[in-house]
Parts: structure tokens; C-alpha cells; sequence
């Protein structure tokens, strides 16, 4: 106890250490997303003849923890085009409020949401390109599916620089390393889209999870699939990876318990 | 003319519910020369009479390309039709900008409606004196949207504004149900028609006071979806005028055998 | 409030921590807002003509994005075939600015054209595109931007940025990921240069052949050539030869195949 009422019942910087005022900071700069905090794996599409497929894992991770094991990733815009998130949780979660928005916006008008796949993409890279431009990033990679004005498929993706590209098939993050060669090796670019069918495309994206699972850490054995065609849009979010085999773990060496 | 006195702002509603400055401007609009607008299933054609202030000076534009797929037809003070169709193009380029589409015409004719609606609420402001025919084609077609400085807007088949302009509605009341499966070419033939309908004794419709515009959806196989607005004016309204002429050669008898039923 | 609270400086008795709340040291931004998507650009000019050509591969590290996503853009045109258009844009670099800047540009010549009534000439676009970029001084798009087209004597005219904004016309200029590779050749190929005519003087001394404009068949030729080495020896060239060839009858656009290794 000392003579000055003001100390009375404060901590003691030698017992509880100097207090940090930055914590306490009102001011200052503005801060902005400079990392992803809960993060979605890779997203993976194929298009194929009459419509796309897009498919990701429900695992939100932060940072080497699976934190939530139920996350939807794959988000529905008007009648056919779907969203495929990668990347930032949060983020992903204030994009959708913002799709809803437009999706809601362009409904009042006379002939309903005329807004294809497309036009998704392409709003969709505009905010991510604006949003980096201000140095406060969405923090997501995603795949928009669905169709184009002349209803051919359409598979395009867009990042957090608001980098765009298209091909006939598309795979984010590990995807990218994982996923794609198995999906070039089925569907060999020069082989047209109208020679795939819905079956072999869908079961080429379930076996892209299948490796994903087996060799990305960040991901799980559920899945959400969506197949999108004319006739409207297959969203399936509770499926579960099948047929895995862990046979191949028995040969890996290098490190655990068989060292060499 | 005689003092009203509740046209001094157009915030005033008068006793009997009107407001005056908004009917004044639209008597701006019947003081315009006149345009005409028709659609069929696949275009939208706009026509307009042009006129010059005296015999030494240009014609005023009457019909202004927006985008490639929308142009509006004025009627009534050119310079605020000017205000009207910069904020339309900024508009138009803004929806290709963001989402890679072209505006729906009927959000944008919303906004100009919105934005003329506005000028009647507050005070110190005044209305447009302009009617616009904004004609175009969108996703879901043809289309054509009469605007008035009320800020009143309406979706029409066919429609004519300006000086002299119920001769033409009259025209086109009278030919409506011919309008929707006939060509491009004639499109254009009914709206010169019904344009020289305006036209008083010692008037006739020549390359210099002829406006045509035109948009529609593209044709079988053609490149791209849309056939591009096209503005005819000059010697370009040549062939039209000629079509026109030999519409109404070749209509001479039908038309005085409708007269008879009648 | 802290001298009110009567509370004596540090140094004597206990501490505690009233000390008004120093400015937070600023943090460093963990987001760097470019990447480089590969590829490389190319124009040529002649007489009366210009080619403006580009890879359509685009990268990120050592993927392959896209086998194709064009760099060469139409600008200016009536609709969204780019048809009426009769200036051509190349970007190579961060393809995100690239597009941006493309729209803009594309946004300025259309209001150009509504304004003024007649089409934007290419010196004045020219003009505006090195406005565009310097505006943007101190967040620069990343790009190597060419532009081209035809001057108002109809001669093929091709200018070439920086990505701040500083141009100026040339006969022909590569940029981008193997523009290291293609412009020593096209010095030698377009402007001659190390070329001497035989037998023009004593020994070494002979005189440089002159550069003149090469026919239209020659150049597209060379830009065909300059493609096909450069993706042997860069991997973020290939897939496929976008080709733009301005003459006075318009623009006509042309793809080849490239390795697609």
C-alpha cells in the first residue's frame, strides 16, 4: 500500500509485469487481413457434356487444426451457378451475404436474376481485384460453375489479386499440384467436353478427393459435390469419401517408425 | 399566359392534386419534334424527325446511341436529353464493366425513372423537360420504354412522342397487331409511316430530316448475339425513304378499302 | 490524468503502468498485392500494317494456370466482339492489372468515341495510356503494355511502355518473360543490326545494312520464329500464338499452336 489513492487496487508492474497499452489502442492504422486465420483446402471442377461438376471438402482448418469438420464450401447462386470456396472462412461467409444480396437485388426486376455463371465470375474478380487494390484482401480462391449467355458450361476461377483464367478442368491450391494431373490424364485437353459425361466426371472429381485426403493434411473424408446442369443444380454436402485403401502407407518410409 | 399560383416550384401540389411545373415540362416534350418507337420479336426500331432552328443551321440529334445494344429517341430541351444519356452510357459501360453484361433495359430506364422522380420532390430543383423513347435489346429481347419528366415509365409495343405525335399513335394503334411477326425492313417502314403521319401539308420526309435507328437481336449464324445498334441518317436513309415510298404506292389501294369498312 | 494522480516518475518504488499509451509500432503488411502470371508479348510494324502477338499461357510458380487466356485485346470496339476496332492492346506481367488496365483503356477510347464522334486516333490514345499508368506511380500496374495500330498516314505504329507510364514509338519491341530472349533477335531480324554488306569497305569496316520495313509475310514469319524459340528455352512461354494483324481493312486475329511442354 502506498500514499497515492490513483495506484489503489492497480497491478503491480512487479508482479504482473508492465501493462502492453498497444492492446488498449484506439488509434493507429488501420489493420487489414494480412493472413487467413480459418481456412477452406483445395476446390476442385470439370466440365463436362451439358454441365459442370464442383466439388471441395467440409473442413475449415485453423492453421494445422481441423477446426470445424462441417463447413459447406460450395455455395448456390440463383438457379445454375455455384460458388466453390477456397481460402478464408470469414471471408467466404461475406462474399455469400454479398452474392445473397445480388442474388436478391436482381430478382425484383421483371424477368427474374438474369445473372449466369459468367456474369458471377466476372462481378466476383472485380471485388477481389478492388479489395486487394486497397490492401484488404478477401482471402479466398474460388471456382464459379454454371453456364455462359450462349448456355455453353462454363469453369472459371478468380483469386484474392483478382487473377482470372478458365480451362475445361480447374483445381485450387493442393488441387492444383494433386488434382489436375489426374484430371488432365482422364480428359486430355486437346479431348473435346462433349465427350465426357456427367458419370465419368463425377467420378473423376471423387477420386481427386480421394488422393487429396490421402496426401493433403488439410483436408478430410467428407465432401460436397454439385453437378450443375440446364435442368438445374445436384448439391449433395454430406458424402462421404469411399473405397479408401491406406495399403500404400506401409511402403512409406522415411520417417515414423520405418526410418529407412 | 396566365399566373397559377401553385407553379412556382415543382414540390407544390396544387388543390386539385396536380403539379404544375411537371405538366409544364411535359408540355416541353409535346413542344419537340416528333420520334417514333416500335418493336417486333426480334429488333426495336427507333425513328425521328429531325429539325433545324433556321434554314442556315444543323439539325438537332434526335436519336442517341447509348451502348451497342440501346439507343433513346428525344423529344423536348436536347440539353438535358444530354444530361440523361451521359448518366445512361456511364451506367451501361459500369454493368459491362462489372458484371461483363449488358444493362437490362429495364434497370436502366428504372434509374433514369428514379432519378427524374427525384427532381420533382425537392426543392429548388425542376424537372427534365425531355420524354425519351429508350429503345434496345437485352437478354430477354426487344424492348421499348417510353420516359416522361414525371419520371413515369412504361414498357410500350409502339409509341410516339413529340409535336404532332397522336397522328402517328394513331398509326400505330391502327397497325399494332402487324407489327410483331413482320421483317426488320418493314419494322422500318411502319415507323417511317407512322413518322410521316406527324407530318403537316407542306412537310415531307427527306435524307436531311430523317432519323432511323435500329437494334435488334443477331440473325441465324451471324457473329455475336446482338445486331448492333445502327444509326441511319443522310444518304444512309436513302433505300428506307425509297421503301417507304413504295410501301405506300403498293398500300394505296388497301389503305382506301379500309377506309371504306370504316 | 496522470500527473493528477500525483503517481511519481519510474525509477523509484513500484511500478505500475500509467504511462499514456505509446503509438503501436506500424506492422509491415504481410500481403503482397502482385504476382507474375508469365508469358511474353510481341509487335512488329511495317509500312502498312502492325502485328501485335502474345503466348496464351498464363502461370503462377511453376503451374500452368490456363493453356489460354489471351494478352492481346481489341480496344475500343462497338460490342463485345470487339468489332470497329482499329487499336490493339497488349499486357504482359500481373494479368489482374493487365485486365484492369485494359478496361480502362478500352472505357476511355468507347467514352472517346460518344464524346467526340469519330474514333480515337492511336497517338492520342497512346498519349492517354501512358496517363493512365503514371496516375497509378506509386501502386503501378504491373504490366509491359504495347499498343498498336495505324498512324494517320496509315503506317503501322507501335508504342511501348514501362509499367509507370514512360513510352515511345518503335518499329518493334518484345516484352515480358522472354523478351530477353526475342528482342536481340528481332534487333538483328527487323533493324539489321550486326549485319554488314559484303564487300562495302577494308577488312572489319564495312557499312551496316540499312533497316527498312519488311513486308507483312516476312514479319509474320519472324514473330512465328521468334515464338517457337523462345518457348524452347522459358518455360512460362507456350500453348498457344495469339496473333493480331491491323492493316486498313481492320483486325484480324489468328491462333497458332505452341509446345505445349
Amino acid at each position: 500500500m502506498d500514499h497515492f489513492p490513483g495506484t489503489w487496487g492497480r497491478p503491480r508492474n512487479d508482479v504482473y509485469g508492465a501493462y502492453d497499452p498497444t492492446y488498449l489502442q484506439t488509434t493507429g492504422p488501420k489493420t487489414h487481413t494480412s493472413s487467413p486465420a480459418v481456412t477452406g483446402t483445395s476446390v476442385i471442377g470439370v466440365k463436362f457434356n451439358g454441365g459442370v461438376v464442383l466439388a471441395t471438402d467440409n473442413l475449415a482448418s485453423y492453421g494445422s487444426l481441423a477446426r470445424f469438420t462441417d463447413v459447406k464450401r460450395l455455395r448456390v447462386f440463383g438457379d445454375n451457378a455455384v460458388v466453390g470456396f477456397g481460402g478464408d472462412v470469414s471471408d467466404m461467409q461475406y462474399i455469400d451475404r454479398l452474392l445473397e444480396s445480388i442474388d436478391i437485388r436482381e430478382n425484383y426486376s421483371t424477368h427474374g436474376n438474369m445473372l449466369n455463371a459468367k456474369n458471377l465470375h466476372t462481378y466476383l474478380a472485380k471485388v477481389f481485384y478492388k479489395r486487394r487494390s486497397e490492401f484488404n484482401p478477401l482471402w479466398n480462391h474460388v471456382l464459379v460453375a454454371g453456364f455462359d449467355v450462349d448456355g455453353k458450361p462454363f469453369l472459371s476461377s478468380a483469386d484474392l489479386l483478382g487473377t482470372t483464367f478458365s480451362a475445361p478442368h480447374l483445381a485450387t491450391g493442393f488441387g492444383a499440384h494433386l488434382a489436375v494431373p489426374i484430371l488432365r490424364r482422364r480428359f486430355p485437353e486437346e479431348m473435346p467436353i462433349e465427350e465426357i459425361t456427367r458419370e465419368e466426371a463425377v467420378s473423376a472429381l471423387k477420386d481427386c478427393l480421394k488422393v487429396l485426403f490421402y496426401r493433403d493434411a488439410r483436408s478430410i473424408d467428407k465432401y460436397s459435390i454439385a453437378v450443375i446442369t440446364k435442368e438445374g443444380i445436384d448439391l449433395k454436402e454430406d458424402e462421404q469419401i469411399e473405397g479408401q485403401s491406406w495399403a500404400f502407407a506401409e511402403r512409406i518410409r522415411g520417417y515414423g517408425r520405418q526410418t529407412n | 399566359m396566365f399566373r397559377n399560383n401553385y407553379d412556382n416550384d415543382a414540390v407544390t401540389f396544387s388543390p386539385q392534386g396536380r403539379i404544375f411545373q411537371v405538366e409544364y415540362a411535359q408540355e416541353a416534350v409535346k413542344q419537340g419534334s416528333v420520334v417514333v418507337g416500335l418493336v417486333n420479336k426480334t429488333h426495336c426500331v427507333l425513328v425521328g424527325l429531325k429539325r433545324n432552328a433556321e434554314e442556315l443551321s444543323s439539325y438537332q440529334k434526335k436519336i442517341i446511341e447509348i451502348d451497342s445494344h440501346m439507343a433513346i429517341a428525344i423529344a423536348g430541351l436536347a440539353s438535358d436529353a444530354r444530361v440523361l444519356s451521359n448518366f445512361m452510357k456511364q451506367q451501361s459501360l459500369g454493368s459491362k464493366m462489372t458484371y461483363g453484361r449488358p444493362i437490362p433495359l429495364d434497370r436502366i430506364v428504372g434509374q433514369i425513372g428514379d432519378r427524374a422522380q427525384t427532381n420533382t420532390q425537392h426543392y429548388g430543383k425542376r424537372p427534365y423537360g425531355v420524354g425519351l423513347l429508350v429503345g434496345g435489346v437485352d437478354e430477354a429481347g426487344p424492348h421499348l420504354f417510353e420516359f416522361q419528366p414525371s419520371g413515369l415509365t412504361h414498357e410500350m409495343s409502339a409509341c410516339a412522342i413529340g409535336a404532332r405525335s397522336q397522328m402517328a399513335r394513331t398509326y400505330l394503334e391502327r397497325n399494332l397487331d402487324k407489327f410483331m411477326d413482320c421483317s426488320r425492313d418493314e419494322l422500318i417502314t411502319h415507323g417511317l409511316r407512322a413518322l410521316k403521319e406527324t407530318l403537316s401539308q407542306d412537310k415531307e420526309l427527306t435524307v436531311d430530316n430523317t432519323s432511323v435507328g435500329v437494334v435488334g437481336m443477331a440473325a441465324e449464324g451471324a457473329k455475336g448475339r446482338i445486331e448492333s445498334f445502327k444509326l441511319y441518317e443522310g444518304q444512309e436513309t436513302v433505300p428506307l425513304l425509297e421503301a417507304l415510298e413504295q410501301s405506300e404506292s403498293a398500300g394505296a389501294g388497301e389503305g382506301e378499302s379500309m377506309e371504306v369498312d370504316s | 490524468m496522470t500527473s493528477l494522480l500525483g503517481h511519481p516518475a519510474g525509477g523509484e518504488g513500484i511500478g505500475y503502468s500509467f504511462s499514456q499509451p505509446t503509438a503501436a509500432p506500424v506492422k509491415q503488411h504481410g500481403f503482397y498485392p502482385y504476382t507474375d502470371n508469365g508469358g511474353s508479348t510481341l509487335g512488329i510494324t511495317g509500312s502498312d500494317f502492325a502485328i501485335l502477338a502474345g503466348d496464351t499461357r498464363s502461370t503462377s510458380g511453376y503451374n500452368i494456370n490456363s493453356r489460354m487466356v489471351p494478352k492481346v485485346f481489341k480496344i475500343g470496339g462497338d460490342d463485345e466482339t470487339g468489332e470497329g476496332a482499329h487499336i490493339v492492346l497488349s499486357v504482359v506481367g500481373f494479368a489482374a492489372d493487365g485486365n484492369a488496365l485494359k478496361e480502362r483503356l478500352d472505357a476511355v477510347v468507347k467514352m472517346y468515341k460518344y464524346q467526340h464522334g469519330k474514333p480515337m486516333s492511336v497517338s492520342a490514345c497512346a498519349q492517354r495510356l501512358s496517363t493512365i499508368l503514371y496516375q497509378k506511380r506509386f501502386f503501378p500496374y504491373y504490366v509491359t503494355a504495347i499498343l498498336s495500330g495505324l498512324d494517320e498516314e496509315g503506317k503501322g505504329a507501335l508504342y511501348s511502355y514501362d509499367p509507370v507510364g514512360s513510352y515511345e514509338r518503335e518499329q518493334c519491341r518484345a516484352a515480358g518473360a522472354a523478351a530477353s530472349l526475342i528482342m536481340p533477335f528481332l534487333d538483328n531480324q527487323v533493324n539489321f543490326k550486326n549485319q554488314y554488306i559484303p564487300g562495302s569497305g577494308e577488312g572489319h569496316a564495312l557499312e551496316q545494312k540499312k533497316a527498312e520495313p519488311l513486308p507483312q509475310a516476312t514479319v509474320e514469319q519472324l514473330v512465328r520464329d521468334a515464338f517457337t524459340s523462345a518457348v524452347e528455352r522459358h518455360i512460362e512461354v507456350g500453348d498457344h500464338l495469339q496473333m493480331m494483324i491491323i492493316t486498313r481493312d481492320g483486325i484480324q486475329e489468328v491462333f497458332h499452336p505452341l509446345k505445349k511442354d
